[in-house]
């Protein structure tokens, strides 16, 4: 197979920062490539030296493609080249259709007046090609996010990509749409598309991708063949991480103590469909020193749950009862929850966790100011101190407690919402997806973290759409399904397979129920 | 708080403990120039408002032949900008906490015209009026707050709303007349001065002593600040930067000081003015309240999820931004020493210009008081220094509306960099 990407000897250097050293790569026509390596290990750096963020000029090393060196000025001249980049952000404008997003920018159009005919017939067929069946005119923001991924790959076809690369294109999606995803990848593939695969999810590299390049530290480790059986998860972590990880879960002595909290009969209805509930009678009990996991597909309320028993933060017409401790708690507010010992760490970090532009100092005492003052007035010395302490305990890595949480990476971040609500001092704690997005080195030290909150006698829930996770960190699993806890297994007891054919029994039954109803 | 110290860490123990891209780069002791062009923002506004006041030092000089900084000058300058001021201090809030207040210039008008009429028509006491005016400038605020914070509509349509009605109202309320002249004691809210303790001879004395112990209050303050963030292991400016700065800061609070001492004395409401200023700082920078307001602006969904009542705070921003407008309705009444349907036309702008060139964020959850201070101070040095030349009002409106458009460009170019 000839070459049609061949990045050599790549170097970038930022003031103070070299984040590329010497980076080779080398993609095939026609393969499926993918590139590993830990948050902040350069793959972001690469793709903008690739697609021209970064100019020509402003890194060392040789960029071929298609045979011919490469010195692009900006997007347009790598896009104009046939090399398009999916970003993890969807840049699709939700309120126009599907035809007008994939045109976008690339109107079909005479004398700038649109040809909506010729518009339509192509996305009919570049949809068709994608296996996406929506009508052309439908607004993109009324789709799903797997759907949307779909479009914004009808969106690079369009384009005459010969080179797609996707950043981390599973990461906003449930099983099944990433199960898709990857087939269609794979059909793109067998059509001759190339494409660069950026994951975190190793399961997932190791079913699509034919070679896979690891880097570390912003040097190229090792470029792994899967023809020649080199490519399997324990190599591509060894490689990542730089030391063999025989345990990716920390070991803990499970000791299950007495029931700490206990959740009977929890409802809710949707903010904006009030017709029924949306979160369906949830009990459930946590137990001190506990991890209590909750397995579900995206879409299938966990969240909604979680938000709506913290402090009715989701929801509408909310009923069920709290104990703590053995006596009923109010949770009504997020200052109640808070203070019957309840916290509740959400999976949207940047949007709903942190104020991004604020130092870490801020953020942290950000949810218990009353613990850094005296009658309304701040103590800064106080604040800084504290925020120090979890620095030091969370291990933050930062050079001070005054950088602004925007500049951190994922796990960092991911350790100052911890931070924050770990200083209100809760009993219990609700960590929705704790380790989306971030790196395998921050997973392992933030499932520490939730080991040693569990032998300090905390109740600890666990949100997660990875099952690996939960099987490897929980002591029980709840698993939910259109809004309803539909099993809980024990640890010993729990599988992968249990957990599927839980959810799938539930959609079945709930498919009946609507066809029931359909049928009058 | 039980210890999660000591958590056992795995993998991530090594290497990328390093600095990661963009992260972190800010060591401390390097070199002064460095550390004030990453920090422009901080310095620029004071530089440019120096650079403006020798501008018009100089011109004013060579084309009239007086000195722009000469006391009763100097004196004018807090008198006339007294207001804006004020009122920036509210505005200040109010954007950081991610809204805007149109109507301030029609509520200052109005409640001006409430204290008139409550004065000349019904001969109430200045002791009653002030605080019936500030009274119904909290309710005015409370007003369109509620429908802001509680019902979610946006500031700018409930505020625009709150500019046409209470404009109306005060055309209604004067009758489309104007109501005055004021007892003295009324007028000295503005005009008056703060007598000499030290006798009544020129140089007025004290004017010169509360100068010189607001700016070594300022240096030691400043030490003793500067002294914490080293000892806490923040980045701290460098040390010809800090003197440079806080000498200029003093320096300029003693020149006014003995120039104001040359004339008639610290006026009434540079002290209304300074004492909330330092007031609002205080509140900024170092309350639990203030900090809760800078949240909201900074990520309301955060803010809300810490379990901060974002809709009470929203609230509170209003009323107190009426109460603030009503103050200075009141001094501007005082002033002008009537109350008149026009007063107070296009006082939003001036107040938010200010609040913008200081620095805020159109987006809310950052700005500072000093900021908005020194921003008003630029928009007031201008407006009297062009007055004095006689510059027409038609250039004089370019001139500012450039100034603003070239203060937000500079902010959102030293972002971006």
């Amino acid at each position: 197979m000839s070459v049609l990407l061949e990045m050599q000897s790549i170097s970038k250097t930022f003031p103070g920062v070299r984040a590329l050293d010497d980076v080779t790569v080398q993609v095939r026509e026609g393969e499926i490539h993918a590139i590993c390596g830990e948050n902040g290990a350069g793959k972001s750096t690469l793709m903008k030296v690739l697609s021209g963020v970064y100019p020509h000029g402003t890194y060392e090393g040789v960029i071929r493609f298609a045979g011919q060196e490469a010195r692009f000025r900006g997007i347009h001249d790598s896009e104009a080249a046939g090399i398009v980049i999916i970003h993890q952000e969807l840049a699709l404008v939700p309120l126009l259709s599907i035809a007008e997003n994939i045109f976008l920018g690339n109107e079909q159009a005479r004398g700038g007046v649109i040809d909506w005919r010729e518009t339509y017939r192509l996305t009919e067929g570049l949809l068709a090609k994608v296996g996406l069946r929506e009508a052309p005119t439908k607004p993109v923001g009324d789709l799903g996010v797997g759907k949307q991924q779909l479009v914004e790959i009808a969106k690079a076809l369009s384009k005459n990509v010969r080179l797609l690369i996707l950043d981390e294109p599973t990461a906003a999606l449930q099983e099944n749409d990433s199960q898709k995803l990857l087939d269609l990848l794979l059909e793109l593939k067998a059509q001759g598309v190339t494409s660069i695969i950026i994951s975190h999810k190793l399961n997932e590299v190791r079913r699509v991708a034919d070679r896979v390049t690891v880097i570390r530290d912003g040097a190229t480790v090792s470029t792994l063949d899967a023809h020649a059986g080199e490519v399997t998860e324990d190599r591509i972590v060894r490689d990542m991480v730089g030391r063999d990880m025989a345990h990716r879960y920390p070991e803990r002595v499970r000791n299950p103590r007495e029931v700490l909290m206990e959740v009977k009969g929890w409802s809710a209805k949707h903010p904006e469909h009030m017709d029924r509930d949306f979160v369906r009678n949830v009990s459930f009990s946590v137990r001190k020193g506990e991890i209590v996991g909750i397995a579900g597909l995206m879409g299938s309320g966990r969240t909604e749950f979680a938000m709506s028993l913290f402090g009715r933060s989701w929801g509408k017409d909310i009923r069920g009862s709290v104990r703590i401790g053995g006596r009923e708690v109010d949770v009504s507010t997020v200052p109640r929850a808070i203070g019957a010992g309840l916290a509740y760490v959400t999976e949207d970090r940047k949007a709903l966790g942190l104020i991004l532009d604020e130092p870490i100092v801020t953020n942290i005492s950000l949810a218990n100011l009353r613990g850094v003052s005296k009658s309304g007035v701040l103590d800064e010395a106080a604040e800084q101190r504290v925020a120090t302490r979890y620095k030091a305990a969370m291990n933050i890595r930062t050079p001070n407690v005054f950088q602004r949480v925007v500049n951190l990476s994922g796990g960092n971040q991911q350790k100052v919402l911890l931070s924050k609500l770990l200083f209100t001092e809760p009993q219990v704690l609700i960590l929705d997806e704790p380790t989306r997005g971030i790196d395998v080195g921050a997973k392992f030290e933030i499932y520490g973290i939730m080991n040693k909150l569990a032998d300090e006698g905390r109740g600890v829930v666990m949100i997660s759409s990875e099952m690996p996770e939960l099987l490897g960190m929980c002591d029980r699993i709840y698993v939910m399904a259109e809004g309803a806890f539909v099993g809980e297994l024990t640890a010993a007891e729990a599988s992968q397979e249990k957990i599927m054919s839980l959810i799938v029994r539930e959609h079945e039954a709930q498919e009946h129920i609507e066809m029931e109803a359909a049928h009058g | 708080m039980a210890d999660v110290n000591n958590t056992r860490l795995g993998p991530g123990e090594r290497g990328v403990g390093g600095l990661r891209e963009g992260e972190g780069l800010s060591v401390n002791g390097r070199s002064g120039a460095a550390y004030l062009k990453d920090n422009l923002r901080e310095y620029g506004m004071l530089l440019a408002l120096i650079a403006i006041v020798a501008f018009f030092v100089i011109l004013v000089r060579a084309m009239i032949g007086v000195d722009f900084l000469n006391p009763q000058n100097i004196t004018n300058l807090f008198l006339q900008n007294s207001y804006v001021i004020i009122m920036a201090l509210g505005m200040l809030l109010v954007i950081v906490a991610g809204h805007i207040d149109l109507s301030v210039g029609s509520v200052a008008a109005f409640v001006g015209a409430v204290a008139a009429v409550l004065t000349v028509n019904m001969d109430w006491p200045i002791y009653a009026v002030i605080p019936a005016g500030l009274v119904v400038g909290g309710i005015i605020g409370a007003a369109q707050g509620y429908w802001i914070a509680y019902w979610r509509i946006p500031s700018f349509i409930v505020t625009l709303a709150g500019m046409l009605v209470f404009r109306g109202l005060t055309l209604w309320l004067l009758g489309g007349q104007n109501i005055g002249p004021f007892p003295n004691s009324f007028q000295s809210l503005s005009t008056g001065f703060v007598p000499d303790i030290f006798g009544p001879d020129r140089p007025n004395y004290l004017a010169l002593v509360v100068a010189v112990v607001a700016a070594v209050a300022i240096l030691f303050m400043g030490v003793r600040s500067r002294a914490r963030n080293i000892a806490h292991g923040m980045e701290a400016e460098p040390g010809a930067i800090f003197w440079i700065r806080n000498g200029i800061m003093a320096a300029a609070l003693v020149f006014v000081g003995w120039k104001l001492a040359g004339f008639r004395g610290i006026p009434n409401v540079a002290v209304s003015m300074a004492v909330l200023t330092i007031l609002y700082a205080f509140l900024a920078e170092s309350t639990t309240l203030g900090r809760r307001i800078y949240a909201i602006g900074g990520n309301l969904k955060a803010a809300r999820l810490s379990g901060i009542n974002a809709d009470r705070l929203t609230f509170f921003t209003f009323v107190n931004m009426g109460v603030l407008a009503a103050l200075a309705g009141m001094i501007v009444t005082a002033r002008l020493n009537s109350a008149t349907p026009k007063a107070g036309t296009g006082f939003e702008l001036d107040v938010i210009a200010a609040v913008f060139i200081g620095g805020a964020s159109s987006a809310g959850g950052s700005g500072r008081i000093v900021g908005a201070i020194i921003g008003a101070f630029i928009m007031g040095v201008m407006n009297n220094g062009m007055s004095i030349l006689g510059i027409g009002i038609d250039y004089q409106q370019v001139i500012k509306g450039l100034v603003l458009l070239a203060a937000v460009i500079f902010d959102v170019y030293n972002k971006s960099k």
